[in-house]
């Protein structure tokens, strides 16, 4: 038997833009186990539900993450709203549908990049956060904010968009859309790309179901679950299905989340087409009292909060469940037996967001 | 800002912050705002970097990480707190967890606020670093120590 060798990876490394730190065993050049080490972005934000109340804590949970933060706090006013049974304006529900929707494009469109970089396409990466810039300057002219939006509240949306924008958002997505299928034929069709991710890091089917696998991770395995249909939003009036793939591999998972670019970006068309006139926020009054599990679909996955009033200002608890911590597990199960030059690319493949694993 | 013999080179780190500047100052290397035109590179290595950008508002599990990179930086060298946490602990000051501002650890140069903070506003507070850099440069020829 060869000799082993721990090789530490993290906390700070070239190709973590966040610090989370392994412990690769190694056996030459093949991973035998990896050991996670997390705990350098915990702020205890969770806490903050007692110094600051149910209205405020909105922004918090939108600083939770700054890729998914519209998802985020959207997910917090939905939890909240059910308590309080407090009927949100179509308006609002349309418009958070779109913004919803912007932030998976950008999300998906950032990750691709960095998982050109992680293979070494530089030229890619390039160009992903190039188009990723105008769906960013559509997020600003219509929230203000590139990445923190700060638009959802509960009981609606702080920010009306009016139709000429939303004529113009219409075109401006068809011609990113033109963009994004450019470099989507060189994600699915390079030669190159395909040697370095099919057949890399493959988790079955089972494997995900069992490790509790969630998002793209999971649908790439061939598993049929999304939670935007439960229908939150206005999903339930948008014709979609979710985007799945069978093999399990690197590969198939960049594939689910070209597709979901393209989904989202039908999605957008069908909510301005759809998007009724009315007001956007309704007066809230009242303190919550109850609990309730709300379940939402990020760019990474499911994301659950469990929020739980008990008739004060402050809620009694604030939980979160985020998509990368459902995906460590599975993580951990792909690692061993692969290249040790695979591993970022294996890393970032479950589109890691160490912010809002330990919040 | 005079005339600069070497372009300065970046390491950043990530000490407990929500993301959102993370990507930003990631952005300001890609076609939009194309810092590496002007020679500025991102680098992993700490002892190739001049220039500390650092993100967040520091948790107790990270002093010690923030302490070694700044630690093997060589002198002269500058550190730009990005985002309104690494300021002063911003909208999670009130966290168990976090020490609110990177001047707690180690000492800091350039501030620059806002949540999140913006591209233009990092490459402006990069160009105010590298002028900081110049200064402490002068210094150290003149054999004063500088940190």
């Amino acid at each position: 038997m060869s000799n082993r060798t721990i090789i530490p990876f993290g906390p700070q490394h070239p190709v973590l833009p966040e610090p989370i730190h392994l412990d690769l065993v190694m056996e030459d050049e093949t991973v035998v186990e990896a050991i996670p080490r997390i705990g350098w972005v915990h702020r205890g934000l969770e806490k903050l539900v007692e110094k600051k109340d149910f209205l405020e804590m909105t922004y918090v949970a939108e600083r939770i993450c700054g890729i998914c933060s519209f998802i985020h706090g959207l997910t917090y006013c939905h939890g909240i709203e059910q308590i309080m049974n407090i009927e949100v304006p179509i308006r609002a529900h349309y418009l958070r549908t779109l913004w919803s929707e912007f932030s998976r494009i950008h999300s998906h469109l950032l990750w691709l990049g960095l998982v050109a970089d992680a293979f070494g396409f530089e030229s890619l990466f390039m160009h992903s956060w190039r188009i990723r810039e105008k769906v960013l300057d559509i997020i600003e002219a219509t929230t203000g904010g590139r990445v923190i939006f700060g638009s959802a509240k509960v009981g609606g949306t702080r920010r009306d968009i009016d139709n000429d924008m939303l004529k113009r958002i219409l075109i401006q997505v068809t011609e990113i859309d033109k963009e994004m299928k450019e470099i989507s034929q060189t994600f699915l069709n390079d030669f190159s790309v395909q040697q370095r991710l099919k057949d890399v890091g493959i988790l079955s089917k089972a494997d995900a179901n069992m490790l509790g696998a969630v998002g793209p991770m999971l649908r790439a395995s061939g598993v049929n679950q999304d939670m935007r249909k439960l229908n939150y939003a206005a999903y339930g009036q948008i014709n979609w299905e979710p985007v799945i793939a069978q093999e399990g591999d690197c590969y198939a998972r960049v594939q689910v989340r070209v597709g979901e670019l393209f989904q989202a970006s039908d999605i957008i068309r069908q909510v301005i087409e759809k998007i009724p006139e009315g007001p956007v926020d309704v007066k809230v009054t009242g303190m919550p009292q109850g609990e309730f599990f709300a379940r939402t679909e990020q760019p990474r996955g499911e994301v659950i909060y469990y929020l739980k009033g008990n008739g004060t200002k402050n809620l009694e608890r604030m939980r979160v469940r985020t998509p990368t911590f459902a995906n460590i597990p599975a993580i951990t199960k792909v690692l061993p037996g692969i290249q040790l030059a695979d591993v970022p690319m294996m890393l970032l493949t479950i589109d890691p967001c160490i912010s809002c694993t330990e919040r | 800002m005079t005339y600069l013999a070497k372009s300065p080179w970046i390491i950043h780190y990530d000490a407990t912050s929500c993301n959102g500047c993370d990507i930003e100052v990631l952005a300001c290397l890609t076609p939009m705002y194309d810092v590496e035109r002007f020679g500025v590179i991102n680098t992993g290595n700490p002892k190739h970097a001049d220039i500390f950008l650092i993100t967040g508002s520091v948790n107790e599990q990270n002093i010690k990480v923030v302490e070694n990179i700044y630690n093997q930086m060589p002198n002269p060298k500058v550190v730009v707190a990005i985002g309104i946490c690494a300021t002063s602990g911003g909208i999670f000051r009130e966290c168990y967890n976090v020490l609110g501002g990177v001047d707690k650890v180690i000492p800091v140069d350039v501030y620059v606020p806002g949540c999140a903070a913006r591209p233009e506003a990092i490459i402006d507070g990069v160009v105010k670093a590298i002028g900081v850099l110049e200064q402490k440069h002068t210094q150290m020829k003149k054999g004063a120590a500088v940190s």
